[in-house]
């Protein structure tokens, strides 16, 4: 008889122990292992949330301990969507949102493309692509800040070079019209790798059979491009868009190093705008409301995504 | 009796003699900047003399109102000095994060009387012009301008401004003067250089635009509010005078400052400064003993003065702190026994000669003190003349909105002068009335 790890441990239980173990259904054992997890998730995730929910009611703030907590209703919701400044958040996290999802995507996925052709320094390119999305945010935003500035930065050196007149004609980070391109592009810098990355996964798991049978049946490249591998890499290309989506919804540390929101309040973005409403504001109720608008966005809009993306999945 | 025992009597006799006080960590808490390092070195003889170890906890300044704001309103025992921007004494006071200091003051024969007005009202009195003390002021400081006086000597620029503005190239006298002259200076070619005229405050995310319009604001005849009806702001903060002075700060910020300066607070104008870029500079008091011993700008080849007059006063922007003992810290006996020590005239002496800024009359009224560094007469003439932001507990609300309605209109050029001030108008009333002031 062989003595496995698990019936060494049987064996070495006392009786009295054995004797509980052994009245447990299958179910209670199993909510036994999972007790933790739940205990976790409830007490890390869902308690806040409730309490969140709780507090968007109240005018309550956390600097004011010694204030009476009052009852506001649908005051705090009420404010904020009638408020144009925070629709005027909301536009330019459309705009980020939207162009570095459109950028990143259609840069990564021709990168990926161009990576997955067999050539001398592959692995080479690949690791040098993807050098920016291993540097923290804090110091990419830090350094575009020099890159973009007029009278010493490369940037407007480098534009100027291919579209003559005086570098220090134009702000990047100045200027109202060109801003929120600003922080547009430095994020499709930094995050292009990423979604190239995951494309080149996609790609690569394309089985060369089918190449070899579309090239059996005539099929020209454009053909094959356009029936074989973006149908076969979409739900890579779709899992890109709902990560980099998730994450820049709630970019922060970029653009806040960039432009500090401004001018004015051109690039100040939802979560760029909440942070200020709740940690220096400190209006805890108005801005628990503020995360509560934000969280079903986002998650009404991602479960519509994800919906889809298992449709996709499945054809 | 041999050596060994005499030691051991000694040693008794002295912790008896000090009350067998305990030796303390004691951790004091203040923004990252030169000052800082003045202070570090201060406090080595606190730390000889008390027995107590001195930590610091220094925190960037774009970063250290809501580290440390955070701190206080969690109830962190991290700091048991804190010393605090003048703004936060409101909420510092109210909501119970510094511990007053009236009996201890009393207790120890530490008055007052002994400080620079403007600094007790700034930086300890909670509420203002009331003798309610939560501070001791331990940091002056004001905005005003450095500017290249090296350039301002030169024959041919003189000769130029001279025949073009009718008067001498010099320190100007009012704020239209001083556009002209960052005007004269804006894209002009100096040593095979193109410099800039002035370096002003202009960034968005802190509280960096509104510490630099102020001066312009003050000037032109803004007012936090009716002086006979607090918080009736309607007419006050957005008059005809005060629209005046934001419209003037715009065109200075359009005609006189550095391509992308859209984002510049204390740091950025220093290296703007320094690196010889701008011919002047708008900026806190505490740069300029860094200015003088800088190797491409210091030592005679800048002058200092005072924010100057506009059509309806002079007033200039007040800054500096006041030290508090944080009310959740367990240490607060041997953190009295700091502020004890650094109240001390010979301390404030001291904290002169190493760069920090005292705000104790008996060193800032010394004969000697007007001539003991080249912008010791300017840092008195400003403290003369200072106003400072809001200090409610809602301040930074106040603060953030003035910063968004400012920079919109200054740096981002959207609507009007009389706009903004309407909408700053709108939106501090609605703070007022969430804070039942109204």
């Amino acid at each position: 008889m062989i003595h496995t790890p698990m019936d060494k441990i049987a064996e070495a239980t006392p009786e009295p122990m054995a004797r509980k173990v052994r009245g447990l259904s299958d179910r209670a054992i199993a909510w036994i292992f999972v007790a933790p997890s739940i205990f976790l998730l409830l007490a890390v995730n869902i308690f806040p949330l409730i309490w969140t929910i709780r507090l968007s009611f109240t005018n309550y703030r956390v600097n004011r301990p010694n204030r009476d907590i009052d009852f506001v209703g649908l005051r705090n919701y009420e404010r904020i969507l009638t408020d144009s400044d925070t629709w005027m958040t909301m536009q330019a996290t459309a705009h980020f949102l939207i162009w570095t999802i459109v950028l990143q995507v259609l840069i990564g996925f021709a990168l990926a493309y161009l990576l997955n052709m067999k050539f001398k320094g592959n692995d080479m390119w690949t690791t040098i692509i993807v050098f920016p999305m291993m540097l923290s945010p804090a110091v990419v935003g830090n350094f575009w800040t020099f890159l973009y500035q007029p009278q010493i930065g490369l940037f407007n050196y480098v534009v100027t070079f291919f579209t003559g007149g005086d570098p220090s004609s134009f702000s990047m980070i100045g200027d109202v019209q060109l801003a929120p391109w600003a922080i547009v592009i430095v994020d499709t810098w930094m995050w292009t790798p990423f979604v190239m990355l995951i494309c080149l996964a996609g790609l690569r798991s394309i089985p060369d059979s089918i190449y070899e049978a579309a090239e059996c049946d005539r099929a020209s490249k454009w053909r094959q491009f356009w029936t074989i591998t973006i149908p076969m890499a979409l739900p890579f290309l779709m899992l890109a868009v709902l990560f980099r989506g998730i994450e820049n919804f709630k970019m922060f540390d970029l653009v806040v190093q960039l432009t500090g929101g401004g001018p004015g309040n051109t690039t100040t973005l939802t979560s760029i705008d909440l942070k200020r409403e709740a940690f220096e504001k400190w209006r805890t109720g108005y801005s628990s409301a503020y995360a509560v608008i934000l969280f079903v966005t986002v998650f009404g809009l991602a479960s519509i995504y994800v919906k889809a993306l298992n449709k996709v999945k499945e054809r | 009796m041999n050596a060994k025992l005499k030691f051991t009597v000694a040693t008794a006799a002295l912790i008896g003699a000090t009350g067998a006080a305990k030796a303390e960590d004691l951790t004091l808490c203040w923004a990252s900047w030169d000052p800082a390092n003045a202070l570090i070195e201060l406090s080595k003889d606190f730390e000889e003399k008390s027995g107590h170890t001195m930590n610091f906890e220094f925190v960037p300044w774009p970063n250290f109102a809501d580290r440390m704001l955070n701190e206080l309103n969690s109830g962190g025992k991290l700091c048991d000095l804190m010393i605090g921007d003048s703004q936060w004494i409101g909420g510092g006071a109210e909501n119970g994060h510094y511990v007053k200091l009236n009996d201890f003051f009393e207790a120890e024969g530490i008055t007052m009387d002994d400080f620079i007005p403007a600094t007790v009202t700034g930086y300890a009195e909670w509420p203002k012009n009331t003798p309610n003390y939560w501070a001791l002021p331990a940091f002056g400081d004001v905005v005003g301008w450095t500017y290249r006086k090296d350039w301002f000597e030169r024959p041919e620029l003189q000769a130029e401004f001279k025949e073009k503005y009718g008067r001498d190239l010099d320190v100007p006298n009012s704020l239209g003067e001083l556009k002209d002259v960052a005007q004269f200076f804006q894209g002009r070619d100096i040593d095979g250089t193109t410099v800039y005229g002035a370096a002003i405050y202009t960034e968005r995310g802190s509280e960096g635009i509104t510490m630099g319009v102020t001066n312009a604001l003050y000037n032109y005849g803004f007012e936090y509010g009716n002086p006979d009806s607090p918080y009736e702001l309607d007419g006050f903060v957005n008059s005809e005078d005060a629209v005046a002075g934001l419209e003037f700060y715009k065109d200075l910020y359009d005609t006189a400052t550095p391509p992308g300066s859209s984002n510049w607070y204390m740091g950025e104008n220093i290296d703007a400064y320094k690196s010889g870029q701008v011919a002047l500079q708008m900026n806190f008091a505490f740069i300029w003993p860094g200015v003088e011993a800088d190797p491409n700008v210091g030592g005679g080849k800048s002058g200092y003065f005072p924010n100057p007059a506009g059509p309806n006063g002079q007033f200039a922007q007040l800054g500096g702190q006041g030290i508090s003992v944080v009310s959740y810290s367990d240490k607060q006996d041997a953190a009295l026994e700091y502020i004890k020590w650094f109240a001390q005239p010979e301390i404030q002496a001291r904290w002169w000669e190493l760069g920090g800024y005292s705000a104790l009359k008996a060193v800032v009224e010394d004969p000697g003190f007007a001539t003991s560094q080249p912008y010791a007469q300017t840092f008195l003439d400003s403290m003369a003349i200072v106003k400072d932001f809001w200090a409610e507990p809602a301040y930074a609300e106040l603060l953030l909105a003035m910063q968004q309605r400012v920079h919109d209109y200054v740096i981002a050029g959207n609507g009007t002068a009389q706009e903004a001030l309407d909408g700053l108008v709108g939106d501090w009333t609605e703070t007022f009335e969430d804070e039942g002031k109204i």
